[in-house]
Order: structure tokens, then C-alpha cells, then sequence
């Protein structure tokens, strides 16, 4: 009875139309959920705001959550504009995380800031870029599912820094309690305005990862690969030249991420480092279309939910899942616009149902 | 055009916002402190409902402000991980909401403490079962946990049939290896033949991995369950295979009825209230505070109606001599469990003695590495 057809082109009104109902729609739900777990919506929508932006102390823990989302965000636009499902940010922070490690827990406390944070983070792309490459590498070669391998990739990093924590890296001052040593003063970034410096990398690479993507060849060879393989083989493009060297790219600025959380935040490593930036940065990047300037703003956007809902918990009691389902009740809405957007639903004439039978 | 959705999405953010500011503010606000003279900020590590660590903690919080009536007001977060992030995401969160004593009852958050209490000179930072302080605004707390795990030690000694105790555990960190060594000494006392096997799970909190530990100790003949680790998971586990469990932290014997058998337990109130009192009246200085039994900061849960008399009895008169201050834990000649003297005879371990322990005692089996 229901008929499902693909659309042409939407008229752009009508887009906005559909993203601006799925905005409301997601709000509503929010509500109500948020009603029957006995709260106040309003309240809790304005207390999000408030909690995130009211001072200027939560406008630096907004600014600092959103920091490794963004940097991440912006790897994985790279990885989705070619349509190579990168599902594996969180394990290329962690790599980068270890890498910057291997870096900051091994030089000499002597080795001036200048040397070692730069060091830090040029060990950190690679180590996050390489760990994009052995999928990248496999799906050039192999034709493997990416989304499974990247995914598949988190875990093994996972449990990788789990081990060095427990085992070989132990701490042997922590008498026996799992931690990794502290980094020494050196390798820790420093700030400004009350805010680690990561925040002007973040903002300079949306515009290096703007103009990487829209205005230089390798942005544009990574676009017509993802638009259409027979178009970018036609045009004489190294089709796995170019798979490999957008995922180095991704990956490393996934590590380099994992650099700024370990050296800004924990000022060590540890198997927690990531954070679930990697899973997040997924959603934030598919609702930012793409597009390095409209990430920022998601980003920022999804960092008031996130210190908003730090600020709930401790202020209202309220549970810290009431901020993530939030977020999973906007996602569910705006992803599900997707849907209508690219298909049309209508009913059957029942005229069109003899005419099957 | 795109571009909309993403500005769509802030702005029915702020909208709701704005739709928030029009209403009357119908509650007291969370930045308004209220009347209360103080507001204290508590950082657990687990859900407050834990039944066991965090638990124990949130009594101990809320008897507090139960005590000073209106003076003191309280915030929390649960479940925050030892990261650095998240700890030093909670604690400036109440800072900036007005706390200006933040405590943290989790052992990893030591350095994050350290490194906030640099930077906030103004607020007081006080660390459970930490060994770092300062001159000015940081101090830690602990108890003497190795005398009620003595006693528990008697119970679990005189109560088990095959000779076999299980004992669940998170980290082979000393504050553990501490109550492992104290509860084989106490069952050792009074059965020889007992042997205590360690599993450690590598998490604080974590009620599946902790329920399967248990059963992994019962599958090899433990009868008695002991623990060092934050949930009711392995006294569910006990109850279930028909052994007898102790708990940890709190009285926890509505979580299994049928084998709870007593718990080593944490009077929190007996230090926030005091210490909270010496905050109002100014007179506060950093301590590294260490309760015993006698403070009445740590002690054993009532024992429950499935240990006869005679391990009451027994457990009574050790409990006696321990409160008089006659009877230290650790007595020399203790051997570790690979056979050599770790305190020779006539040497008593003191608090700085008992927390350089890296070893387990003859009659517990785990790794320590």
C-alpha cells in the first residue's frame, strides 16, 4: 500500500523544510523522554545552554571537549568525501596517543617544549596514519570492507594500550597500580586564555583541511573517487594512490588529536585516552555534511551537549544518559531525514493495486 | 543550503534556551548555594547505588549533611573514570558551581587532584586512600582497613569446609595486597589449612567481571568469598552456588541474604563530619588522616544469623584486644607465599611499613605483577 520511490533533485525549500521538521521532531522527542523520566524539557534544554555557555569557565570546558571532536572530525571528512567508511577514529587517536607516548616518555626532561611537542606530534600523525593505512592498504589491494576493518582496528589499539598500562609500561613508582608515568614538563601543551593551544590547531586545520579538500588536485581526485570509480579510472587517476594517501591524511589527523588529549589532558597515556571522540566524530562529520566550516559548528554544538550535560548531572541530578540520549534522539531524527530526502513516500492508488493484481 | 542544518541545530538549541529563560526560574538554581555556609563537591568512581564502594561513600556524605543541617551543601557525580579528563571535568564543573572543597574518593584521580590544587589555591581538595598532600589546601584520607579484614579473615577461616577462600580483587596494587595479607592472617589463625586464592578483575567497578571472578573461584572449590572490589557481584555469585559470602565497604546483606555473612566496612561520616567541622570553624590544615577501628572510621558489619556463636565469639575477643590498641596486624615472623621472611620475628609493621607491601603472604595465591 505504502509506495517508496527515489526522488530527483529536491527543490531546496523543500530540503530545508524536511531538515528543519527533523530538527523539531528530534526536539519534541527529547522532551518528551525527558517528561516521562519526570524533568522538566525546558528546563533541562535551557540548563544545557546555561551549563555549557553561562561562564566563562564552562565556555573553556566546552571549548576543550570539543577540541579532539573537531580535529578528528576533520580526519574522518577526508576518509567519508572519498565514501571510505572510516569507523576507525578511535583507534587511530589512541595510535597517535602512543605514538606522542613513545615520544614524550622517552626523551630527556632537558629536551626543550619547542623540540619535543612538534616531535610529539609528527610521531602522532604517523603512528595515527599508519594505523589508517593497513585498511586502506587492504581495501586498494584486497577490495576489504573498510567499515568492518577500521572498526575492527579500535579494538586491537584498544587493547594494546591496555596491555602497555597493565604490563611493560607500568608505572614502576605506582606500586602496582596500573597507571603509565606522567609526562614530564616538556611535553605538555601549553595554554592560552585558559585553554590549551589545541584549540588554534583545531582552527587552523579547518581551514587547511577546507582548502586540502576543495581547492588542491589531491582534494579534488579524493572527491571524484568517491563520486564515481569509473569517472576517477576514466580521468587516469592512481585510484589506490589516492585511497592511500586520503587515509594517511585522515588518520593522522585522528593522531594528532590523540597527541593533544594525552598531552594537554591526561599528561600521560592511558586505555581510556579516547573517549568515545572517535564514534562521535562520526555523527558530527556526517551532520556536517562533509564540510570543514559547518563541522566546526556541529562540533562546538555537540560540545554543549556534551559539558551541558556534565554541568546537569552535578547541578540537577540528573543522570548523565539524559545528555546522551539527546544526542542519540537528534541523530536518530536527522539521519532519518536522510531518508526523505533521497526517497519519496506516498500511497498507492488503489486503481495501481488491481492493475498488480 | 546544507548549511542550514547544522545552524538548524544550534539555533533550536538556543531557542529552547530563550523558551527557558521566558519561564519563571521555579527552583532554588544551581547557582544559587541556598543559605548553606559551605558547599562540597563528592567525585565517585561508580554509581552511588553500587551497593558497595561508592555506597558507603554517598552515606557517609549524606550523614554529613544530615549533621550540619542546612550549613552544608552537597554536589556529586557518579561514575566518573580515573582519566584526567573526566575527573578534571567534574571538579572544575563544581568549582565553578560554587563548591570550595572538592573530595575524590577514587585512588587514580591522585595526580588530577594534585595538579587542580595547584591551580585553585582557594579550594580545598581532600583524596580517599591517596599518598599525596600539600602545605596548604590538599590533604588524604584513609583508615586502618587491615583490622576489620583481620576479623573478617577469622570468619572466613573458621566458616569454610574445603579449606579454600576466594578472594576478588581489582588491581595487585598495595592498598590490596594490605587486605589480602590481613584477612589470610586472620584465617590462618584460626584454620592453618586455609588457603586464600586471589583473581584479580583490573577494574574498581565492575559488577559482571566481579560476578564472574566469583564463580570462577567457586568453580575451583571455594566455599567463602571474600572482596576488594567495589559491587555486590561476587556475593550474588555466592548466594547463587550456595556458598557463604563477606562484603566490603558497606552492609550489604539485602543484596544476598542467603550467604552474606558480614563486611569490612567504611564509617565515612566519622571524617567528613569533623573535617567539615574544622572547614567552617577556619582551624583546617592538610592532614593525612588514617582511621582506625578505636576512631570508629572503619569496623565490621553485624554479623549475620548464618555464623554460629563460636566465630562470633572468637572474632568478639580479637575484635576487643584490637580496639584497646593491643593487637597490631602485622606481627613478625610473616613469610610471603614464596617462602621468605618479609617481617622477622619481633618487628611490627607501622603505617608506613604496612603501605610498602609488595607481596602476598604464605597461604594467598595470586599474582602480585
Amino acid at each position: 500500500m505504502i509506495k517508496i520511490t527515489k526522488r530527483a533533485e529536491l527543490p531546496k525549500t523543500q530540503e530545508a523544510l524536511i531538515n528543519a521538521a527533523a530538527i523539531i521532531f528530534s526536539i519534541v522527542c527529547a522532551g518528551l523522554v525527558i517528561l516521562i523520566l519526570g524533568y522538566n524539557p525546558i528546563k533541562i534544554f535551557h540548563q544545557i545552554i546555561v551549563g555549557a555557555l553561562g561562564t566563562e569557565m564552562r565556555i573553556q570546558q566546552t571549548i576543550i571537549k570539543a577540541i579532539p571532536l573537531l580535529i578528528t572530525s576533520l580526519g574522518i571528512a577526508i576518509a567519508f568525501k572519498m565514501k571510505f567508511w572510516n569507523i576507525g577514529g578511535e583507534g587511530q587517536i589512541m595510535m597517535g596517543a602512543f605514538g606522542a607516548s613513545l615520544v614524550a616518555l622517552n626523551i630527556p626532561s632537558t629536551v626543550p617544549s619547542v623540540i619535543a611537542l612538534p616531535a610529539m606530534a609528527g610521531a602522532a600523525i604517523i603512528f595515527g596514519g599508519l594505523w589508517a593505512f593497513i585498511p586502506a592498504f587492504f581495501k586498494a589491494k584486497m577490495g576489504t570492507n573498510e567499515t568492518i576493518f577500521t572498526l575492527m582496528m579500535n579494538y586491537i589499539s584498544i587493547k594494546w594500550v591496555t596491555y602497555l598500562q597493565y604490563g611493560p609500561w607500568k608505572d614502576p613508582v605506582s606500586q602496582g597500580f596500573p597507571k603509565i608515568a606522567n609526562f614530564e614538563a616538556n611535553a605538555i601543551l601549553p595554554s592560552l586564555f585558559g585553554v590549551h593551544i589545541g584549540w588554534i590547531i583545531a582552527l587552523v586545520l579547518v581551514v587547511i583541511v577546507y582548502i586540502f579538500m576543495n581547492h588542491t588536485k589531491k582534494g579534488f581526485e579524493i572527491a571524484v573517487v568517491g563520486q564515481s570509480l569509473e569517472t576517477a579510472r576514466y580521468a587516469g587517476m592512481n585510484i589506490n594512490a589516492v585511497i592511500i594517501t586520503a587515509m594517511l591524511v585522515s588518520g593522522g589527523l585522528c593522531g594528532l588529536a590523540g597527541m593533544i588529549q594525552a598531552s594537554a589532558i591526561e599528561r600521560t597515556l592511558t586505555r581510556a585516552l579516547s573517549g568515545g571522540y572517535g564514534f562521535t566524530a562520526i555523527i558530527t562529520t556526517w551532520l556536517g555534511r562533509l564540510s570543514p566550516p559547518i563541522i566546526m559548528f556541529v562540533c562546538f554544538a555537540f560540545a554543549i551537549l556534551i559539558q551541558g550535560g556534565a554541568y546537569l548531572q552535578i547541578a540537577l541530578l540528573v543522570p548523565a544518559a539524559v545528555a546522551d540520549m539527546i544526542q542519540g534522539v537528534i541523530l536518530f531524527f536527522v539521519l532519518g531525514s536522510e531518508f526523505f530526502l533521497m526517497y519519496k513516500v506516498g500511497f498507492e492508488r488503489k486503481s495501481a493495486k488491481k492493475e498488480v493484481a | 543550503m546544507k548549511k542550514l542544518l547544522a545552524l538548524l541545530l544550534v539555533l533550536a538549541l538556543v531557542m529552547s534556551s530563550l523558551a527557558g529563560c521566558g519561564k519563571a526560574d521555579d527552583s532554588t538554581g544551581p547557582d544559587a548555594s541556598g543559605d548553606a555556609e559551605l558547599t562540597v563537591g563528592f567525585i565517585y568512581i561508580g554509581p552511588k547505588t553500587d551497593g558497595g564502594f561508592s555506597e558507603a561513600q554517598d552515606r557517609g556524605r549524606q550523614a554529613m549533611v544530615d549533621h550540619f543541617d542546612g550549613r552544608v551543601k552537597t554536589l556529586e557525580m557518579e561514575n566518573v573514570p580515573e582519566e584526567k579528563q573526566a575527573v578534571e571535568s567534574a571538579a572544575i564543573n563544581m568549582i565553578d558551581q560554587g563548591a570550595s572543597v572538592i573530595i575524590g574518593t577514587s585512588y587514580g584521580y591522585m595526580d588530577t587532584l594534585e595538579a587542580l590544587a595547584d591551580q585553585y589555591e582557594d579550594v580545598i581538595f581532600l583524596h580517599f586512600s591517596g599518598n599525596k598532600m600539600n602545605d596548604t589546601n590538599f590533604g588524604n584520607y584513609f583508615g586502618a582497613m587491615e583490622e576489620p579484614r583481620y576479623l573478617a579473615g577469622i570468619v572466613a577461616g573458621m566458616m569454610t569446609e574445603t579449606n579454600k577462600i576466594g578472594y576478588v580483587a581489582a588491581f595487585p596494587y598495595t592498598e590490596l595486597l594490605i587486605g589480602i595479607n590481613a584477612f589470610t592472617l586472620g584465617a590462618k589463625s584460626v584454620n592453618p589449612d586455609a588457603e586464600v586464592l586471589v583473581v584479580y578483575t583490573n577494574a574498581w567497578v565492575d559488577a559482571a567481571n566481579e560476578k564472574a571472578a566469583a564463580e570462577a573461584l567457586l568453580a575451583k572449590g571455594c566455599d567463602v568469598l571474600e572482596q576488594h572490589c567495589d559491587t555486590t557481584g561476587p556475593q550474588i555469585a555466592a548466594e547463587a552456588a550456595g556458598a557463604y559470602a563477606i562484603g566490603y565497604n558497606m552492609d550489604s546483606r539485602e543484596a544476598a541474604p542467603g550467604a552474606f555473612l558480614t563486611a569490612p566496612i567504611w564509617h565515612h561520616e566519622a571524617f567528613y563530619i569533623e573535617t567539615v567541622q574544622n572547614i567552617l570553624d577556619g582551624t583546617w590544615e592538610p592532614e593525612s588522616y588514617y582511621g582506625t577501628m578505636a576512631d570508629g572510621y572503619v569496623g565490621l558489619a553485624e554479623m549475620s544469623d548464618l555464623v554460629p556463636d563460636e566465630v562470633k565469639d572468637a572474632v568478639s575477643e580479637a575484635e576487643a584486644k584490637i580496639m584497646a590498641g593491643e593487637f597490631p596486624i602485622f606481627v613478625g615472623p610473616i613469610k610471603d607465599n614464596q617462602g621468605n621472611i618479609v617481617v622477622p620475628e619481633g618487628t611490627t609493621l607501622d603505617r608506613a611499613g604496612i603501605w610498602s607491601m609488595n607481596y602476598l603472604v604464605e597461604g594467598a595465591k595470586g599474582a602480585i605483577e
